[in-house]
């Protein structure tokens, strides 16, 4: 009788749970086609060939050149600011925290266009003229790399400081206690401990950078040979009607994406990355 | 000796209030009370890693109240071992005497001095992780033996053992004290552990301590 009755009750809720799931797949899974898709189009509407072209165009060459120089300063500077920052986040309370914390946000939320703009206004203050006169920074290359690390460094903020909660301060407390001063306890437990995050803060920040476009053409401009990245590149090829170099430099970017990928999946730390890119 | 005089901690909104005890020079002191009764904040305290709101901790004849934790003179072992994950057992050992600037040699003896002490010689270039619960735990007692404390701060070191590991580790800990001659406060709730490693049982309740048995 009872197990009759349990079949009974249990059939419809397998069912229901069958169903439920397969709901949460179909529309999950359109989303994944949909990236697959776009991926696999731009792979068949280009060949080999055109690629190849591509990376002989002078300009284009310039451009990945630029991009991965500035890319990496952006993902270097990103760590300098984001280390410290996050660690002091994670570990500290301090009045304004929440402000602090809310003003971190706007680079990731702030639409990309002015974000431009609003660099570019900054410069044309004062403080923003003084610092033109002794380094050029409007429409020239330090523009390019501002740009990019006004958007990474809140990303690699965020990303060190998920890190830094996962670490237990018990491990600094006891180095204190064996006669570290804060700064020693931090540089010969915490950080090394840190390294997954790091390495995920880094190279999330060098990817964000990589695809970076909005502010670096109000802030920098596209002047071929200059200021062009790799973002810029796919923007001047579409202008003049070249959609077939407009998606050869897409390519590359998609592989340098992938790439950057792996490295996170293969050395940093997955969850870290994906919690990185929460607001 | 340690002795506290009217000493108020606060960690959050729990405050430890009006704490006095002392612990006579070389004596193993068991601190016993119920999960969130202050233990951990009144061994935190001692350690130098919590704020005092007023009170007297003096280690010795030294009054140690604001000091830095590093000056105190206290070996300390976290509830969770907290060993330096990215350090080999061997660098775990030697960490508080290369940060004290001890020349190589003297690191290496001690370091060596420590494995045979607590048998961890063959574990020397294991990483934590590699590690099971009571290797862990004597490697965390021999990182802070290591810089020759006159104080030990033992927070719950047996909980998380096995009933085996645990009576091998009482062996430790008698042998350590026997040789050391540290004076102790090991923080535990197991009824077990007082009586057989205290000199002197302390009671923590309602934000006090009390002396259950003298020594």
């Amino acid at each position: 009788m009872n197990e009759s009755m349990s079949s009974s009750v249990g059939a419809p809720g397998r069912r229901s749970s069958i169903l439920f799931v397969a709901g949460l797949a179909v529309i999950g899974g359109l989303y994944v086609l949909l990236i697959i898709a776009m991926v696999v189009a731009d792979a068949a509407y280009t060949t080999p060939a055109q690629v190849l072209a591509a990376l002989r165009d002078e300009n284009i060459r310039y451009a990945i050149k630029l991009s991965l120089l500035s890319c990496s300063l952006t993902a270097l500077l990103s760590l300098w600011v984001g280390i410290p920052l996050g660690y002091l986040l994670s570990r500290w309370k301090f009045p304004g925290k929440g402000l602090v914390e809310a003003v971190l946000d706007i680079p990731i939320v702030l639409p990309p266009l002015v974000l431009g703009l609003s660099l570019l206004i900054l410069f044309q203050t004062p403080v923003g003229r003084m610092i033109e006169s002794v380094v050029p920074v409007t429409y020239a290359v330090p523009s390019v790399i501002l740009a990019q690390f006004s958007v990474a460094c809140a990303f690699a903020v965020q990303t060190m400081r998920v890190t830094f909660d996962q670490i237990h301060p018990r491990a600094e407390q006891v180095a204190l206690t064996l006669g570290c001063t804060r700064a020693q306890a931090f540089w010969h437990v915490t950080l090394p401990e840190a390294w997954r995050g790091v390495l995920t803060a880094g190279t999330l920040a060098w990817a964000r950078a990589l695809g970076e476009f909005g502010p670096i053409l109000v802030f920098s401009g596209a002047t071929r040979q200059k200021t062009e990245v790799l973002s810029t590149s796919v923007f001047l090829e579409l202008s003049v009607g070249n959609l077939e170099a407009a998606v050869a430099v897409s390519l590359l970017m998609i592989f340098a994406a992938i790439a950057a990928l792996i490295l996170v999946r293969w050395g940093g730390s997955w969850a870290v990355f994906q919690r990185g890119l929460e607001p | 000796m340690i002795q506290v005089e009217n000493l108020s901690v606060q960690a959050g909104t729990f405050v430890l209030n009006d704490v006095n005890f002392e612990i006579p020079s070389g004596a193993c002191a068991v601190l016993m009370g119920r999960t969130g009764s202050g233990k951990t904040t009144l061994l935190e305290a001692l350690c130098g890693l919590r704020p005092v709101l007023r009170g007297v901790i003096r280690l010795g004849n030294r009054d140690v109240t604001n000091m830095e934790p590093g000056c105190r003179g206290i070996g300390y072992v976290p509830q969770d071992r907290a060993l330096f994950q990215t350090m080999t057992v061997r660098e775990n050992l030697a960490f508080g005497l290369v940060i004290r600037g001890e020349v190589p040699d003297e690191i290496q003896r001690r370091v060596g001095e420590l494995a045979a002490m607590l048998g961890l010689e063959k574990l020397l270039d294991r990483k934590p992780q590699n590690l099971s619960g009571g290797e862990a735990q004597r490697v965390a007692l021999g990182r802070a033996l290591a810089i020759r404390p006159s104080f030990l701060c033992l927070d719950e070191p047996l909980s998380a053992l096995d009933e085996e590991t645990r009576e091998e580790m009482y062996g430790v800990l008698e042998m350590v004290h026997q040789m050391a001659r540290v004076t102790t406060l090991h923080v535990t709730h197991n009824p077990s552990e007082a009586r057989r490693l205290a000199d002197l049982v302390l009671r923590i309740e309602n934000g006090r301590v009390s002396v259950v048995s003298g020594p």
